[in-house]
């Protein structure tokens, strides 16, 4: 059975160096990548009645924009250095989606990258990475 | 066009109000015959001893009592799965992002939870002494049940438009349903009417009543009607609070409409804090009140039409609080993605319990305690929202202030979501376009500056013969499709049990 590494993408340059470096340690180990792109959101939030009317269309609107932009040339790069390579958007909470995300494709480590904030700002807002290796149920990588 | 259109209502409104002073008089002495008559014909009543049983109370009561006992008392077996549902155990992980049944309550809640429970309960009790309270509850919890077969409906007869969004509710099931059995040309009369009426019942439930009613707390914190500067300005209130509704529905301004969305939940929540305090602050009054209550109900002491006229007003109050026959939470509801139209059905149970059940009986109490502790503190001719304003003011003095802004907060709220559900009656009367939006939208506008401008007695008279007048044919069409709605109900709780829809959480 071949390994699978998950790895927490948003677009961001944490986020590609992380995958860059799960790249090297998939190859090495012969594993192979899942792209995970989570877009947050919240089943308990408020909205219109107009904004719930159009909520299919607009999710599928930021389905599309995190495949095109972001999964598909990165996953394509990938590919190309002969990895093998599977993408997944989901909406919910960032850090308990991933967790959610590893267990459905039964991955052994979770790579991801950080942002590198300041400690106030992590106070305010939280870090995905921060949570991630607090819930995770496998090893976390943290890539700076 | 937006522009044009803004600085349309507001020249129309501007001239109106040049010729100042008297003005909001005028339009009271237009508007009052007409309500009175509309009120006359909807209303049509059977004398009963000395009560008068409005022919459209009775119709509703008897649905409510119909739907409870076919759907084998849904109101009480759905309600743990309905939490269940609300909570997102059912919540499959990769539909993560489409409309949650929890957004879809609060949407709904907020469209139905507004100035009708703190200002229409006052009614009730006004008119029906501390046994209409009894009447409510009961119409509250009788009307989940018919809240639930509206809802199912609506999501299983609803259109998926070609661009993805989604328009539903009664003018949409009623067609179809009707049509599906072999009743084409009568669907499409009932259709129509009922979204007539919902473009129209929109105007007063949804909208003056609404801007009315927070008027009046308005006016009755910054110094009463005699000191109030305000006192006489109804139309320069109206014509702020319809530019703020216009930024909204007009102009697109999504964050005014995001922030009242989130705040309206917790003023619910600190509305209900607050009065419970007021409610305990006057605790040797409680067991008064409650029994007040019972024995109100069963022997109608001091109300026109004694036990009955209680009843009466109650469920007309209840109603017009949570909606329920009415049709309207329906289009909201349909908004959900699901496979399954009963599960939209069991949230919406929820509706009339947290409405009526919970907020409604909450402020009848705290009018009940006071009125059980001073006797006479209503008598000074208070009506509406500022009988229950005096109530809390008894015990806790500033507290008509925030009072008043969380009514302004409901009443907007409210009006957003009735505006959809007005357009929704509207476009499916003249088509999506956003032209035919742009000028239902200005009509709403122009009527909650109106509201303002008139007073409480002619607008409840007009609101509640609209809104009662569609649920004739809402509750019509129930009947018709109530068996469709039992057996997608019955399939539904039998995959539950044997296991073939599954928790994805809390197993």
């Amino acid at each position: 059975m071949t390994t699978t590494y998950l790895v927490a993408i948003d677009g961001s340059e944490g986020s590609l160096r992380a995958a860059n470096f799960a790249t090297e340690r998939a190859k090495a180990s012969s594993a192979k990548l899942v792209l995970a792109y989570v877009i947050e959101w919240s089943p308990y939030s408020f909205n219109t009645p107009e904004e719930n009317a159009e909520r299919h269309q607009r999710r599928e609107e930021e389905i599309e924009r995190a495949q095109t932009t972001v999964l598909d040339p990165v996953s394509q790069t990938f590919r190309d250095k002969g990895v093998g390579v599977a993408t997944e958007v989901r909406h919910g909470h960032a850090a308990e989606t991933l967790v959610d995300l590893a267990k459905e494709h039964g991955a052994a480590q979770i790579f991801i990258g950080r942002k590198g904030e300041s400690r106030m700002k992590t106070l305010l807002f939280g870090s995905v990475a921060g949570t991630l290796v607090q819930m995770s149920p496998i090893p976390v990588t943290v890539v700076p | 066009m937006k522009r044009i259109l803004l600085a349309a209502l507001m020249l129309s409104l501007m001239s109106a109000s040049a010729h100042a002073a008297g003005f909001d008089e005028t339009i009271n002495t237009m508007t009052a015959p007409i309500a009175e008559w509309f009120g006359k014909v909807v209303f049509f009543k059977i004398p009963i001893g000395d009560a008068a049983l409005p022919l459209v109370v009775l119709w509703l009561v008897v649905g409510a009592i119909f739907f409870t006992v076919y759907m084998g008392f849904i109101n009480i077996r759905g309600f743990k799965h309905a939490i269940e549902l609300v909570r997102g155990d059912y919540a499959n992980p990769k539909d993560a992002g489409e409309v949650s049944h929890f957004q879809a309550l609060a949407t709904a809640v907020s469209g139905t939870v507004g100035i009708g429970n703190i200002g229409g309960v006052a009614v009730a009790v006004t008119v029906g002494g501390p046994g209409a309270t009894f009447w409510l509850i009961m119409a509250g919890f009788l009307g989940m049940s018919t809240k639930f077969v509206e809802c199912t409906l609506g999501v299983k007869y609803r259109n998926e438009n070609p661009d993805g969004s989604v328009s539903g509710g009664p003018m949409y099931y009623l067609r179809k349903g009707f049509s599906e059995r072999g009743m084409e040309g009568f669907g499409k009369f009932v259709g129509a009417f009922y979204a007539i009426g919902i473009c129209l019942g929109a105007l007063g439930i949804g909208n003056m009543f609404q801007s009315n009613q927070a008027f009046v707390q308005f006016v009755n914190v910054t110094g009463g009607t005699q000191e109030s500067w305000f006192a006489d300005k109804g139309w320069l209130f109206g014509i702020v609070m319809a530019l703020v509704v216009a930024s909204v529905i007009i102009g697109g301004i999504k964050s005014i409409a995001r922030v009242t969305e989130k705040i309206v939940p917790f003023m619910a929540i600190f509305y209900c804090v607050f009065a419970l305090i007021v409610i305990f602050m006057n605790y040797d009054a409680i067991p008064q009140a409650i029994a007040n209550i019972f024995t109100g109900a069963m022997t109608g002491e001091g109300v026109v039409g004694g036990a009955l006229g209680a009843l009466i007003i109650g469920f007309q109050r209840a109603v017009f609080s949570n909606e329920a026959g009415i049709g309207s939470a329906s289009i909201a509801h349909s908004a959900v993605r699901t496979n399954e139209p009963v599960t939209e059905g069991v949230v919406s149970l929820l509706e009339p319990f947290i409405d009526t059940i919970v907020i409604c009986t909450i402020t009848a109490l705290v009018i009940g305690t006071a009125a059980v502790a001073e006797p006479g503190f209503a008598l000074v001719g208070q009506q509406g929202i500022a009988m229950t304003s005096a109530a809390f003011a008894r015990e806790i003095s500033w507290f008509p202030i925030p009072l008043a802004f969380a009514a302004m907060m409901f009443a907007f709220s409210t009006m957003i979501s009735w505006s959809y559900y007005g357009l929704k009656g509207w476009t499916y009367l003249f088509g999506e376009s956003q032209t035919m939006d742009r000028i239902y939208k200005a009509i709403f506008c122009f009527f909650v500056a109106l509201g303002c401008m008139v007073q409480l007695g002619p607008i409840l008279d007009i609101s509640d013969a609209f809104v009662f007048l569609i649920c004739v044919p809402n509750i019509l069409g129930l009947y018709f499709l109530a068996p469709i709605v039992k057996r997608e109900t019955e399939s539904y709780f039998a995959r539950i049990k044997s296991g073939e829809i599954k928790k994805y959480k809390h197993t």
